[in-house]
């Protein structure tokens, strides 16, 4: 990330969001800890999705930190750049399924 | 041929700068808890030996290789090697010594002109001998081709540098060409039996971060390279070790060029885990430099922090009762170990 409206430093200060009401910044720290552990699927994987899943919500703060994650959780180039293009075709893909309903509307209008 | 740190001259040749570049280079670098700040918060400072189990020794700085990530600073342009004098001086010393495995790195230790003569005789002593290889010299001339069967011979443990299971990150951070020499290289172990259980002969691969991070969890990476490795390969081995790359040498070379030096260091300090820190190696290891110095670790050799003055410094001095009593020298690079799950030449210690 570079210097711009979002300022890199400000990563480091997420867990500083409970300083403004501690009690929901805990129970929410402590729900997405237990989210990422090992479970059914792997520690890697679900860094893939949050990768993923970033790039839908352009947060740049969870770009850079899932793209750190993905590495450190041993995901490869090609891995992550798939993920990524999961995120886009769904969003793509979301975009254009309305054209059904742009479809449906256009012949209801016309003669 | 790529040279060395050493031989371009370069600033950080110099360890007296790279400590000055961990604890000074900038503002935020200078404000950061020291390492011995931190050991005081659990009460273990100072820091002092649990009683020497691994003998290590570098045998030299020589390599065929120059990784990008050497701590060692290592090459084909070094000459610094081990003399048969200095060898010999180990061998007294393990005669006394209650360290059960010695522990061979370099460079490439293959490539000291006493290695296998040494091996034959620390085999003698029954002492359990790991030698660190970088898998390509096992592919070099025919002298370094016919070291897998003389390993199976000895029953020396063999544990490899492996940064991925794939040809592009391996090559960025080792050399083109390496992930299929050392492919080349492992097969050939696997051959002969190393890598299957059951065979007593151990085959282990090393991890290293290709880049500004820190390893993930060795148990699923190991996992994922045993899967990877064997469906593109057919290839078996039984550990994968995960290692955290220390802020040294060419890694802090590579951290300082590529602006990730505050980062990296703010990453290890956040993460440092005073259980990796009451499992850091230098409590149970003695590290022998090529000249004989003896040091806590061969981070601390690079960095020629040898031993307190206190203690032997030199490997005719040897004496272990005076060498388990000794304080461990530390600096910030030590963040290095106790990040996470930890890291040690025999990979997470947590």
């Amino acid at each position: 990330m570079r210097e711009t409206y979002y300022k890199p430093e400000d990563l480091k200060k997420f867990e500083d969001v409970g300083e403004f009401g501690p009690e929901l910044a805990e129970k929410f720290f402590d729900y997405y800890g237990a989210v990422f552990e090992e479970g059914a699927l792997s520690a890697r994987e679900k860094a893939l999705i949050a990768l993923a899943v970033s790039h839908t919500v352009q947060c740049p703060y969870c770009i850079d930190a899932y793209t750190t994650d993905s590495l450190e959780k041993g995901a490869s180039e090609e891995q992550m750049m798939e993920a990524v293009h999961v995120a886009s075709a769904i969003r793509g893909g979301s975009s254009l399924v309305h054209g059904v309903q742009m479809m449906n509307k256009t012949k209801d209008l016309s003669m | 041929m790529i040279k060395s740190l050493k031989t371009q001259h370069h600033k950080l040749s110099d360890p007296a700068y790279q400590l000055h570049v961990l604890n000074d280079h900038s503002e935020s670098l200078r404000n950061q808890p020291k390492f011995r700040e931190k050991l005081e918060e659990i009460n273990l400072y100072p820091l002092k030996p649990t009683g020497i189990e691994i003998f290590q020794m570098n045998v030299g700085y020589m390599c065929n290789m120059t990784c990008k990530h050497c701590h060692v600073d290592a090459g084909p342009d070094r000459t610094e090697v081990m003399s048969k004098e200095t060898f010999k001086q180990c061998l007294e010393a393990l005669q006394h010594s209650k360290a059960d495995t010695v522990d061979l790195t370099g460079g490439a230790p293959e490539m000291n002109p006493h290695f296998r003569w040494f091996v034959e005789k620390v085999s003698a002593l029954g002492k359990h001998i790991i030698v660190r290889s970088n898998l390509t010299i096992l592919t070099t001339a025919p002298k370094y081709q016919a070291l897998p069967k003389f390993f199976a011979e000895h029953g020396v443990e063999v544990t490899c540098s492996l940064p991925f299971y794939n040809k592009s990150r391996t090559d960025r951070q080792r050399g083109e060409g390496t992930y299929d020499r050392s492919v080349e290289a492992l097969k050939k172990l696997n051959a002969i039996g190393y890598g299957t259980e059951g065979t007593g002969l151990e085959l282990n691969l090393v991890y290293n971060p290709a880049g500004a991070f820190l390893p993930g969890g060795q148990e699923s990476l190991e996992k994922d390279f045993k899967r990877q490795l064997k469906r593109k390969h057919g290839i078996t081995f039984n550990n994968l070790f995960t290692i955290t790359n220390l802020p040294i040498s060419r890694y802090l070379n590579f951290l300082l060029e590529s602006g990730n030096l505050e980062e990296y260091m703010d990453r290890l300090i956040t993460s440092f885990n005073p259980a990796a820190a009451q499992g850091v190696m230098c409590r149970n290891t003695i590290s022998v430099g090529w000249d004989g110095t003896l040091y806590d670790c061969d981070f601390n050799q690079m960095l020629e922090m040898p031993v307190e003055e206190q203690a032997p410094r030199h490997i005719s001095e040897w004496n272990e009762l005076k060498l388990n009593n000794r304080e461990v020298k530390i600096n910030q690079h030590c963040f290095g170990c106790t990040a996470g799950a930890g890291s040690s030449c025999g990979g997470a210690t947590t």
